[in-house]
């Protein structure tokens, strides 16, 4: 996640101070993570330096840091071209899943027992989320339906991986 | 924990040279969701028919409320499904000449209930499912999601104790089928009905209490009280 581009981006719908920024921040994107208040400062000091905020005067009567910032073009350009890239998908060639499975079946360890475990503990995560999709908002359901659609591939991935571990311990142990 | 109220054990089942069911058993206590998962030709349909009474294994047991199911004649395992189980399938099955508030009344009407009463009780369960609006359509006039949310209802109506599902959602794309889950969950939970649920869909399954994994005709992860 980068939060220079989320923070411009929030503060695209007009100038904020950092508490306000912070506030918006985790009410979106912080569910489980909200953000500290030195990563947004941090943050906006490396906006500020490369010119894609600036400061909007200071709010009277405040704590002590009740400087307000705003998004210049700079950084309006910024957040366009941020929406534009497509992010890389993630080739997920490196599983530890497959890891165990391979170990198990080399070693003469009952491999199935490995893909048995992990299917319930992968679909106890997703009653979890489910519970929590039915309960939440939107924003709840989006956040947890991305999560449940990734475990499900795990989960499929385990199916065919069952199926074929004759033919795969035939391989592994030569 | 309570003893499971629907019950098999040892099930063998064979069509023919291939055996679909080899020594398989579960068990679902009221109130309870279990989803039955695994690969496609493992088993799992042919275990919902024996648990339903649909089919007879050629050995073991499948008891409901502690009786012998096989022993019952075919007018009492006929008159059980039809007052204490309900259905849905991957494909509504609803009779396509049929309204689908008179699809919904059916299971009633076939109970030996009066017109006027069963199609009221029809009425409110297609509004709990939020089917209401297409009460006096017939099926083809309806989405796959609308249809399938009408099978839940028929299902439904006659108060049944244990729900069988086979793929309820096979047809549907996520978005209706999460609608369905939701919508027949939350039902089942209402009116404490058990659930069996028949997926091979990792996030249909997620709305079930437990799973029961069917392999080459076995059950495993099983759990009896």
């Amino acid at each position: 996640m980068s939060i220079g581009h989320t923070l411009l981006g929030l503060l695209e719908h007009g100038p904020r101070h950092g508490y306000d920024l912070k506030r918006a921040y985790d009410e979106h994107f912080g569910q489980d993570r909200p953000l500290h208040y030195g990563q947004v400062y941090s943050t906006l000091s490396r906006l500020l330096k490369h010119g894609l905020v600036t400061e909007d005067g200071i709010e009277q009567g405040g704590g002590p840091d009740r400087k307000r910032y705003a998004v210049t073009a700079e950084g309006v350009t910024d957040v366009e071209r941020w929406l534009a890239t497509p992010e890389k998908p993630e080739l997920y060639l490196q599983s530890t899943l497959y890891t165990k499975v391979v170990i198990a079946l080399l070693s003469g360890r009952a491999a199935e027992e490995v893909l048995d475990g992990q299917r319930a503990a992968h679909l106890n995560a997703m009653r979890e989320l489910t519970v929590r999709k039915r309960a939440g908002d939107l924003t709840d359901q989006l956040i947890c339906d991305h999560a449940l659609f990734h475990l499900e591939a795990d989960l499929r991935w385990l199916e065919l991986t069952a199926a074929r571990l004759a033919d795969l311990e035939r391989r592994v142990r030569g | 924990m309570s003893e499971p109220l629907l019950r098999a054990e040892a099930l063998v089942k064979s069509f023919g040279r291939t055996k679909a069911l080899d020594g398989a058993g579960m068990g679902v206590r009221a109130g309870e969701i279990v989803a039955v998962m695994g690969p496609s030709g493992s088993g799992k349909s042919t275990l919902l028919h024996c648990l339903a009474g649909i089919i007879t294994p050629d050995s073991g047991t499948v008891t409901y409320g502690g009786q012998d199911i096989a022993t019952m004649s075919d007018t009492a395992r006929s008159a059980l499904r039809r007052t204490e189980f309900g259905f849905v399938f991957q494909f509504g099955q609803l009779v396509p000449e049929l309204t689908c508030v008179e699809n919904v009344a059916l299971p009633l009407r076939l109970g030996g209930r009066r017109r006027r009463e069963a199609e009221a009780l029809a009425r409110d369960w297609l509004a709990r499912l939020e089917v209401g609006d297409v009460a006096s359509n017939r099926p083809g006039e309806v989405s796959g999601g609308q249809g399938q949310r009408v099978a839940v209802a028929r299902a439904l109506v006659t108060g049944p104790k244990v729900i069988f599902a086979d793929e309820p959602t096979g047809a549907l794309d996520s978005f209706n089928g999460e609608h369905v889950m939701r919508l027949l969950t939350e039902a089942s939970r209402e009116t404490d009905a058990a659930v069996i649920l028949v997926t091979h869909e990792p996030r249909v399954a997620a709305y079930s209490d437990r799973e029961v994994v069917v392999r080459d005709g076995h059950t495993r992860a099983v759990e009896f009280a």
